[in-house]
Order: C-alpha cells, then sequence, then structure tokens
C-alpha cells in the first residue's frame, strides 16, 4: 500500500489498483458467471448443447424469457446421485491426507534448508523448484514408467529384498499420493521456507535462555511463528489438489473418481454441460471453506494465548 | 554463603576461536555478586562474545567458566541460572506481553496462579502495569525494552546478563533508562553484566568496568580509576579525551618532552625510560596571559574549537606541531574566556595534573 501511495499522481496510484480488479473481472469473474448460467441450464441435442440461450437482439422480452426457463436440474441431480458425492468425499480426502503428507514431508525440507549455511540456499531452493523446468506431464508419465509392474520402485524393492514378488502400484490410491507429493512438494516447500527463513535466530536464543530445550524452543516459537507459511503452503496445495484431475486420472484407478474426473466424464463423454457447470460451482463453493478458515486464522493469528 | 571471597562468575584463561579469529584470547576475569559490571570496547573486541559465552550460546575453545564455583562450560544455556536481555529484545511475537513475561516461569514447574502473580510484580516493577495483554507490536521502544527486562528477571537469575540493552533507545529515553538500570539493580541486588560500546554509558551505570581490546582485557577498575588512572595509552585514549605528550624522565619529577621540561608529580617510569603523559582537556587550564605561578605553562595557537553547550574543547596547536586538547566550561556569567581559533593562548596545569603511561 506504501508504494501505491508513493506514487505522485493520484490517478496513477487508482490504476494500479484498478489491474488487479480488472484482471480478476475479466478473467475469473466473467467466466464464472457463464459457467454459473450454464449450470442453470438444461441439456440438449444442440449446438450448444445447452438451452436457456441469451437472445440479446430480443431486448427485455428475450431476458425475461431467458430467465424462466433456468433451472436448478442440474444441481437437483448432484443432489440425487451418489455418484458425486463420492466424487467430491474422495477428492477431499485425498486432498487432506495428501496436504498432510506435503506438511509432514515438506516441513523438514523448507527447516534443513534454513538450517543449512548460508552460502548453500540459493542452491537447495533451486533444488526444489528445479523439475518445474521439465514438462508436468512428462514427470507424470515417468511416474507411470517407475510404478509399473517392471518398473524402477518394483525393481529396486526385489534387489533390496524388500518384497519377493512385483508387487501392483500403478492404478492404486499409492500411486495417486505418491504422484501428488511429488508434484506439489515446491508449493509446500516454499511459503514455509519463506517463513522460516525470516524468523530470526535470536528468538530461539532466548528461548533456550529462558529454560527451553531445543524441542520445547520448537514447539513453542518456531512452529507457531511458522503457521502463516503453514497455512499458505496447505492452502496452494489443498485446493488445486481437490480439483486435480491429470494425476489421478494418469496414476490412479478407474474404481475411485476424484471429482476433476467425474467433471471430465460429465463434459466430454456424456456432453451434458450443465451438469459438469454445477459440478465446477459447487467444487469452488466448496473450496471456499477454507479460504475463509484461513482468513479467520490470520486476523486472530497475533494476540492469542498459547 | 561462607566463602564471601568467592567470585559470583570466574573466567579462567578462556578462550574462543572462530575460525582463524580469535575472539576472546585467554581471558581471566572475575565477577563479584551482587555488582553491576561493563564490559566496554570498540565493536569486534570480544566483549559479545564473552557474554554469550556466560549464557552459554558459544563454547569456550579454551579455559573455565565458573558460576558460584560451579564449572559451568558444558551446560546448555536452558539450564543455566543466567538470563540474558537481547540487543534485540527478541520478544516473541506471537506472545502478548504477559505470556512473553511469563515465558520462562512456563518451562518451569510454576503453578497458573504463581506466574500471573509474578507476572503482574514484574510488570510493576518496570512500570508497565496494565500492559499485559498489549501485543508486541503495539509497544513503544522504550516499553519493548522494559518488557525485555521483566522478562530476563523474572526467574531470578544469578547474573544478568545485557547485551547492548539500551542501544535501540534514542539518547534522552537512554539517560532516563541507566538510571533506572541502576536502581533497580540496587533494589534487586542481582549482579548485572552489560555489554556497551558507549563508554559514557557504562561510566554512569557500572561499579567496574572491564576495558576489551582485541580479545584482551585492558583495563579492569572502578569507572573513577579507569579515567583517572588509565593503565595504558590504549584505555587512556578510548575513555573519555586526552592528550598523550612522549618524552622519558631525565630528573625525578622532571619530564622532558618536545614541548620541553613539564613538572610531573607521578613517578610511575623509571628514569630514562621512554614514556607518555596523558592530561585530560578539563585539567589544563587557558589563558591569554602566561600565569605566573603555574608548574606547567606552555603557548600555543587555537586551530579548532568545539561548543558542547556545557563547556567547549579547543585543540591546541603546540610549537612543536602536537595538538593539545583542552576543555573550558563555557560559564561567561562568571567572566569566561572568549578564544577562537587563530589566537594564540597559554595552557597550564599543575605537576599532579597528569598520568604516566609506560605502555
Amino acid at each position: 500500500m506504501r508504494k501505491a501511495a508513493r506514487l505522485r499522481s493520484p490517478g496513477n496510484s487508482r490504476l494500479v489498483v484498478l489491474i488487479p480488479y480488472l484482471w480478476l473481472l475479466a478473467l475469473f469473474f466473467v467466466p464464472f458467471v457463464i459457467v454459473l448460467k450454464i449450470s442453470l441450464s438444461q441439456t440438449v441435442m444442440a449446438l450448444p448443447p445447452y438451452r436457456p440461450l441469451l437472445d440479446p437482439s430480443a431486448g427485455w422480452a428475450g431476458v425475461k424469457d431467458f430467465a424462466a426457463h433456468l433451472t436448478l436440474d442440474a444441481y437437483a441431480l448432484l443432489g440425487s446421485d451418489e455418484l458425486y458425492l463420492r466424487s467430491y468425499l474422495k477428492s477431499l480426502e485425498v486432498a487432506g491426507l495428501s496436504t498432510a503428507l506435503l506438511l509432514a514431508i515438506g516441513y523438514p525440507i523448507a527447516y534443513g534448508i534454513v538450517r543449512s549455511p548460508r552460502a548453500l540456499q540459493p542452491l537447495l531452493v533451486m533444488l526444489v523448484v528445479l523439475p518445474f523446468w521439465t514438462s508436468f506431464l512428462i514427470r507424470v508419465y515417468a511416474w507411470m514408467n517407475i510404478l509399473q509392474r517392471d518398473g524402477l520402485l518394483n525393481d529396486a524393492l526385489m534387489a533390496l529384498h524388500v518384497i519377493g514378488s512385483p508387487r501392483v502400484w500403478l492404478s492404486t490410491d499409492t500411486a495417486v499420493y505418491i504422484g501428488l507429493v511429488y508434484s506439489y512438494l515446491p508449493f509446500m516447500v516454499l511459503p514455509l521456507y519463506a517463513v522460516l527463513d525470516k524468523l530470526d535466530p535470536a528468538l530461539l536464543e532466548a528461548a533456550a535462555d529462558l529454560g527451553c530445550t531445543r524441542v520445547r524452543a520448537f514447539w513453542r516459537v518456531t512452529f507457531p511463528l511458522s503457521l502463516p507459511g503453514v497455512a499458505a503452503g496447505a492452502l496452494l496445495c489443498f485446493i488445486p489438489i481437490t480439483g486435480e484431475f491429470v494425476i489421478p486420472d494418469l496414476l490412479g484407478g478407474s474404481r475411485t473418481l476424484m471429482i476433476g474426473q467425474t467433471l471430465w466424464t460429465e463434459f466430454f463423454a456424456n456432453r451434458d454441460w450443465p451438469v459438469a457447470s454445477a459440478i465446477a460451482v459447487a467444487l469452488l463453493a466448496l473450496l471456499l471453506v477454507p479460504i475463509l478458515l484461513y482468513e479467520r486464522l490470520q486476523k486472530r493469528a497475533i494476540g492469542e494465548t498459547p | 554463603m561462607e566463602d564471601t571471597e568467592q567470585p559470583l562468575v570466574r573466567f579462567d584463561g578462556v578462550s574462543k576461536r572462530f575460525g582463524a579469529l580469535t575472539a576472546v584470547d585467554r581471558l581471566s576475569l572475575d565477577i563479584r555478586s551482587g555488582e553491576f559490571f561493563a564490559l566496554l570496547g570498540p565493536s569486534g573486541c570480544g566483549k559479545t562474545t564473552l557474554l554469550r559465552m556466560l549464557a552459554g550460546f558459544e563454547a569456550p575453545s579454551e579455559g573455565r567458566i565458573l558460576l558460584d564455583g560451579e564449572d559451568i562450560g558444558a551446560m546448555p544455556p536452558h539450564l543455566r541460572p543466567v538470563n540474558m536481555m537481547f540487543q534485540s529484545y527478541a520478544l516473541f511475537p506471537h506472545l502478548n506481553v504477559e505470556n512473553n513475561v511469563g515465558f520462562g516461569l512456563r518451562q518451569e514447574k510454576v503453578s497458573r496462579a504463581e506466574i500471573a502473580e509474578r507476572v503482574d510484580a514484574m510488570l510493576a516493577l518496570v512500570r508497565l502495569s496494565g500492559y499485559g495483554g498489549r501485543r508486541i507490536d503495539q509497544l513503544s521502544g522504550g516499553q519493548k525494552q522494559r518488557v525485555a527486562l521483566a522478562r530476563a528477571l523474572i526467574k531470578q537469575p544469578r547474573v544478568l546478563l545485557l547485551d547492548e540493552p539500551l542501544a535501540a533507545l534514542d539518547k534522552k529515553l537512554r539517560a532516563e533508562t541507566q538510571f533506572e538500570l541502576m536502581e533497580l539493580q540496587r533494589r534487586l541486588g542481582t549482579a548485572f553484566v552489560i555489554v556497551t560500546h558507549d563508554q559514557e554509558e557504562a561510566m554512569i551505570v557500572a561499579d567496574r568496568i572491564a576495558v576489551m581490546d582485541r580479545g584482551r582485557l585492558a583495563q579492569v577498575a572502578t569507572p573513577e580509576a579507569l579515567y583517572e588512572r588509565p593503565n595504558s595509552r590504549w584505555v587512556a585514549d578510548f575513555i573519555g579525551e586526552v592528550s598523550l605528550i612522549e618524552g622519558r624522565f631525565a630528573t625525578p619529577g622532571v619530564f622532558q618532552s618536545m614541548i620541553g621540561r613539564i613538572a610531573v608529580a607521578d613517578k610511575t617510569a623509571t628514569l630514562g625510560e621512554t614514556a607518555w603523559l596523558a592530561l585530560r582537556p578539563e585539567k589544563i587550564s587557558l589563558g591569554t596571559e602566561r600565569p605566573a605561578d603555574a608548574a606547567n605553562a606552555v603557548a600555543g595557537t587555537v586551530f579548532e574549537t568545539g561548543y558542547r553547550g556545557d563547556r567547549s574543547v579547543h585543540k591546541v596547536r603546540l610549537a612543536d606541531r602536537s595538538l593539545m586538547k583542552v576543555a573550558v566550561p563555557n560559564n561567561a556569567a562568571r567572566g569566561g574566556l572568549s578564544v577562537g581559533p587563530g589566537d594564540v593562548v597559554w595552557l597550564s596545569w599543575p605537576d599532579d595534573a597528569g598520568v604516566v603511561l609506560t605502555q
């Protein structure tokens, strides 16, 4: 805010503030209204495959006619068929568990980077981000290769005599979790690193001075102060994983569908645009819950008793 | 206590090396129970390292550190009966004032009721009653400083360590806080060890001062002894202002120097040995005429004048081109002298005004 205020002309600063809003309006709100509109339509065998269509040339009558034909049928279907509910729950389960796994793996990594020699840190951060240099799809295909019956994982486990015969990895939930944790790890590590890196080492010395062992100092000082990073990392992982399509589709089995896959099926296989849109709108509503929780958490983050 | 001679803290041949750098070099020092002790020196002299070794944040490379006669070298910081007030205060931003102050007690088996009681008493002591619920970022610099002090004192440490505790305060507040610290120390009777690079601050607050230079002790003495009887040119120059005149005693009481023969009462140096006469600016009198009865008098030209409100410090160039500093109180009402650059003046001082230094 201070930076915006420093710009000399008030017109300029207003423009600067407007840019993100224009961006959101054009690339988020308008498409969302279109999706919402489609979700309130009925599917038909036509082009586009839904009715009613808004006819601007008919003027006010056209709008009235259009509004009269809007329906909540697609949402009613979401409620009536258990398939959708199960997809949503599966998505939340997968997102929740993989976020927990990401936190359990990402936190020690971020902590380790912060504690390593200063000169080494940029390199370590680089290594965390390095996978982005390769196409995401290629990396998922690589995992398919590793996880298949005669893949690297089975070879390695058998060479180490951990297992006697090849296991089935591909097309299981385990494969989905491996793929998700692998792909989203940078999104967990980077916000945690940013928060932990800013932590004043004198705070830990003060904690030790006041009687904390290293472990206690971590739980009483480091961890509470890193909570904003934990929340940011968890949100950055949880939200996209809930709507994830590629990883469960390529690595997971056909029996457990996440909501992204269900949406894909409705849209491309069933050509049911209204239901597909309704799924998307409901997913968005669902994901607002953690975001609002995060906002509330941030507001009361400071000044709480431990 | 039976053995009153036992020092509270003893550094016994302590060294600390960081790689090739020797921060503290075979240093031995005793700190007594109940005293306000200052570690004074320029930055990089090792004073903070010494303090951090006492707190347990650094382990000595060699030597022993004794607290109440017990070697605490291997004791981790969280077990030492010593608390520290950090230069940055290091207050926990996620805790309010009350929980910051009570933090140390929460690590012990102290009941909640007792913690609350002792926190209240501590906040009253540092004049922050009623601030317990405040967030740290709602406090002024001076209030933060007092919270940090309360937090370090609540566990009733054997020694309170203060690392540049007033450096972040503005000059006026710093002066007030210095007196508050002294009063607090007298009331509690706890030994305070303060690290500072501000010699004026050390002189005001401390009972004794250890002046450090490149990892070693230059001198340990009371403020008065340090100022009046420094043991080396370095200390004389570091503490306050001084003019140093090089020479040697030709006969007892007569100091032969570049500016002539000077009558000196101090008999520290042996005859013929190279020595320096240290003269404090305020011990020299300034006049426009040669004083008739002065033990020593020398003429010079005012080179530069620094006005400091209560006094002016003149740099006077003597015949041998050396500069001598003279402080003159600015009491115009009592017929104070007004001289400026270019004026020819006479400097005079009695034979007991200076100290002879051989190092």
